[in-house]
């Protein structure tokens, strides 16, 4: 406040001094502060809650044609060990041989477990059905690594060929608009309308980014995962949807999970 | 069967606040879904809260009310130990109860 009188005084004596109008610098609010104080309002009541209770009553409920639980499902740290499996995914599995992220792993599970068609679940879009209860469980796998700081493995020479896939697909530019993710995620200060976004090519920092997701939307009350993320980001770009699950959603998880390598996960967080 | 809600109650001093996040989809009535055709109107009517069986809330709500309300009041004289109790009704004649201790 005293900082600031002093100015107004300072360009008071410049009008004096030299006759031209200088306007007073006023200090103002930044968009950013004012989002992140909206966000800051919903936190006490982020609805993520609600979604992070089904998905552990989900976990724990035997379901499907097998009448299963997902208790013996291995996310990468031993079966059934949920607490730090999200902020080491995607990674590479044994038993199915590929690199997957929490989505694709919950399939894995659904099916193999539960007796479920994988395929089938794949084709559901996002917000019916079964999809609502994959996006409801790994919020609260997410939700149960709240503040762990991310570490994906890349000892195994898959995990190490997903993410150069996953730097390829992120530089990579085209459809009607010409655009890559890089084009808004590869450099800081860029912002769409007022949303800040973040640079995806390095450590954003705790929370931002990789790190946020999944968070629910206010704006449309949908709890959205990373996959639902990254395809709608494509959906943008006027891209052909790449598919839920698909091997560059999953590469671009890779890419940005090791970029984000130290930062620490806030999921489920709550966006505008 | 609507899914549970998540109630927090806190006391402090000679009263409590209740933090309630309910699970409905308060669909307006307004909305048309992709065929064109109307979503019908599907929402909470009423709310109502008891602090050891004892009414102390009465809320009539309506279709302005957010997805997923948050609901936030504070209780005189209830304290650690004591329970809250909260209840919808929607417009279908769905109902909810849920109750949680005071802390």
């Amino acid at each position: 406040m005293k900082y600031a009188c002093q100015r107004l005084l300072l360009s008071a004596t410049a009008v004096v001094a030299s006759g031209m109008v200088v306007v007073p610098a006023v200090a103002q609010k930044s968009a950013a502060d004012g989002i992140a104080e909206y966000r800051k309002m919903l936190e006490d009541g982020n609805p993520a809650d609600l979604f992070e209770a089904k998905g552990e009553d989900l976990w724990k409920t035997p379901r499907g044609p097998k009448k299963a639980t997902l208790q013996a499902c291995d996310l990468g740290l031993g079966p059934g060990v949920v607490k730090g499996a999200w902020v080491q995914l995607p990674r590479w599995f044994a038993d199915t041989g590929k690199v997957q992220d929490v989505e694709s792993r919950l399939v894995t599970c659904m099916a193999t477990l539960q007796g479920f068609n994988a395929a089938e679940l794949i084709n559901t879009p996002f917000g019916k059905g079964e999809m609502n209860n994959i996006t409801a469980l790994a919020t609260w796998v997410a939700a149960e690594s709240r503040g762990k700081r991310f570490a994906l493995p890349q000892d195994h020479a898959e995990e190490k060929r997903f993410y150069e896939l996953g730097k390829r697909a992120f530089f990579f530019r085209g459809g009607p608009m010409d655009f890559s993710c890089a084009s808004c995620h590869g450099e800081d200060g860029k912002r769409i309308r007022l949303q800040d976004l973040p640079n995806l090519t390095k450590n954003p920092g705790d929370g931002v980014g990789f790190a946020a997701w999944p968070a629910y939307r206010v704006s449309n009350g949908q709890m959205w995962s990373m996959q639902l993320r990254l395809n709608d980001c494509y959906r943008q770009q006027r891209f052909p949807y790449p598919g839920f699950a698909s091997d560059l959603t999953v590469a671009l998880g890779v890419y940005m999970g090791v970029n984000a390598k130290g930062a620490e996960s806030i999921a489920p967080s709550i966006k505008r | 069967m609507a899914d549970p809600m998540r109630i927090r109650a806190q006391a402090a001093g000679d009263k409590a606040t209740v933090r309630v996040l309910m699970s409905h989809e308060m669909e307006t009535g307004q909305r048309k879904d992709s065929a064109g055709k109307v979503i019908p109107a599907w929402f909470i009517q009423e709310v109502s809260a008891t602090h050891n069986g004892k009414n102390v809330l009465n809320a009539q709500w309506g279709p302005s009310i957010s997805k997923n309300p948050f609901l936030q009041f504070v209780v005189k004289g209830a304290k650690a130990g004591d329970k809250i109790a909260v209840t919808w009704i929607d417009n279908k004649g769905d109902k909810r109860t849920d109750e949680a201790t005071v802390s």
